[in-house]
């Protein structure tokens, strides 16, 4: 019978796979780990494209490791993690959001801060509300858009707001950076409160206005293996290259200042 | 008359019984997580009270607007002759298996302040739905007047046409037929499919949260500020809100299924 044969064949094709498995563990624990399978990362929606790069490089350099990313806003990622969603790592934009998977023992070790951020205001293409400061948008006519209380860029927009000294009454509040994107590039909300690094990202659908160092606020991106993981040596290896000269050299490119910036 | 003996196949029973659990379990799931205690005071909480008046502001206004259009609409349908009439049929029923987020990005495509229309609406009067209450209420009437449509439309087509030709040949204008004569007989069919229509504007997440954005009093609906609890870390407010919903729904349907979809 064929078809029984080959289910008996792939069964012990199965068996010698595991047995080498097996025996590559072993050596590994001396030199460097073997670093394969699946690795599957949680991060805060503005790693989007810094993140997926990362993930191309790792599995140059590791063939058999296969990097999928889930980018969302932090808080939904901390949710996600606390209802025991199988993940391997977390990248949070804010520190708020990573204490909140420490203190509930679901972190593996210290988290590393890898890089940092700067908040800008994006404006429709061409800047056609000619919004040149924060002031503006305290401005009931212009219809800002922001992230919602608890997604990190919302928790940093309103320690910039009130270092700005302004009042200001956003039409919407997002789940994620991206979204606050969206509706500026969209043309539904005239500025939106988002990273540098997400102007940049969006080419020439948005245009960035500035804001000045003294009034701005510094995102910081910590990084964590989660207990949870399948598979310690692919994530181990994924944070130590997010934080190491590689991983440091895309960030940069994403215009994400480094990790050692305050 | 001697009744014939209930069939009982354990099988069917069985399996009956594990699509009940299905059912029944996460309710219960919801109800287990209740904190009772501090249950008046999180329905005390203004955000929750913003929330659920106006979830109930747009559901009704929704149902109200669905109703305007919407039999009109299932008329035409069930009485006018025309091609293109299936297809009709088709895009005014597509709603209701549509991902509501995709609605919610079609709305915004159409009556955004860059959209469709809404571009040149906006050009001349200044004003866009996105980011409005009333936005809320096109977004919730856009998924949920299909309701009310297949089912006044089912009602119409059921209902004898000879009591309106006997109307007509008395005498009656074609508005005094279709108010004392058909309204009245589709009665029961207009008002299931209003009550549908208003619990499924109810529930609307996706579209609104596309189209019209979240922020607490003008658009954030009880779904919104059910979602946004969760992922802040809520459960406790998240739960509650959820629970009423859930209460309001049931008893709609299981009021409606006594009452017009015939219960044996």
């Amino acid at each position: 019978m064929p078809r029984r044969l080959s289910v008996l064949m792939s069964a012990s094709f199965g068996l010698l796979l595991a047995a080498c498995g097996g025996v590559a563990a072993q050596p590994a624990a001396s030199s460097t780990p073997q670093v394969s399978g699946n690795l599957t990362v949680l991060a805060a929606a503005s790693l989007t494209g810094a993140f997926t790069k990362i993930g191309d490089q790792m599995h140059s350099k590791y063939p058999g490791l296969d990097v999928k990313f889930s980018f969302a806003g932090s808080p939904t990622l901390v949710t996600q993690i606390q209802q025991g969603a199988p993940a391997d790592v977390f990248a949070s934009a804010d520190q708020a959001n990573m204490q909140k998977v420490v203190t509930g023992g679901l972190a593996m070790g210290t988290p590393a801060v890898f890089a940092h951020n700067k908040l800008e205001i994006a404006v429709q293409a061409g800047n056609p509300k000619h919004i040149t400061s924060l002031s503006d948008l305290a401005n009931p006519a212009i219809k800002v858009d922001v992230c919602a209380p608890g997604v990190p860029c919302g928790t940093y927009s309103t320690t910039t707001f009130g270092r700005a000294g302004i009042r200001v009454t956003p039409v919407s509040q997002e789940q994620d950076v991206k979204s606050v994107l969206t509706k500026v590039g969209l043309g539904e909300a005239d500025a939106g409160i988002v990273y540098v690094t997400d102007v940049e990202s969006a080419g020439s659908q948005v245009t960035g206005v500035t804001i000045p160092d003294d009034l701005n606020t510094t995102a910081e991106y910590p990084i964590v293996e989660l207990k949870s993981t399948q598979n310690e040596a692919a994530a181990k290896a994924f944070v130590d290259y997010v934080v190491g000269a590689q991983g440091q050299k895309v960030l940069a490119s994403f215009g994400f200042l480094s990790r050692t910036a305050a | 008359m001697v009744r014939p003996p209930q069939p009982f196949n354990p099988v069917l029973v069985l399996l009956a019984a594990a699509a009940a659990l299905f059912f029944v379990l996460p309710l219960a799931g919801l109800v287990a997580r209740t904190p009772w205690a501090s249950a008046l005071g999180i329905l005390g909480d203004p955000q929750v009270q913003l929330a659920l008046r106006l979830s109930l502001i747009c559901s009704l206004a929704s149902t109200a607007l669905a109703a305007v259009l919407g039999v009109p609409l299932a008329w035409v349908l069930a009485r006018l002759r025309f091609p293109g009439r299936n297809l009709l049929r088709g895009l005014t029923t597509l709603p209701m298996v549509l991902p509501p987020v995709v609605g919610g990005v079609a709305l915004l495509l159409a009556f955004g302040r860059r959209g469709l229309i809404g571009a040149p609406i906006a050009g001349a009067t200044g004003l866009s739905l996105p980011f409005t209450t009333p936005g809320v209420i096109v977004a919730e009437s856009f998924v949920a007047m299909p309701f009310l449509v297949i089912t006044v439309e089912a009602g119409l087509r059921s209902m004898d046409v000879r009591f309106e030709e006997a109307a007509r040949t008395l005498g009656a204008g074609r508005w005094t037929v279709f108010r004392r004569v058909t309204l009245p007989m589709i009665g029961p069919s207009l008002a299931a499919g209003a009550v549908l229509a208003w619990s499924r504007a109810l529930g609307e997440f996706g579209a609104t949260i596309t189209f019209a954005g979240n922020f607490p009093g003008t658009t954030q609906t009880a779904p919104l500020a059910i979602y946004i609890g969760l992922e802040s870390g809520q459960l406790p407010s998240a739960v509650i809100l959820s629970l009423m919903l859930v209460v309001v729904s049931l008893a709609v349907l299981v009021a409606l299924r006594g009452r017009y979809l015939g219960d044996a």
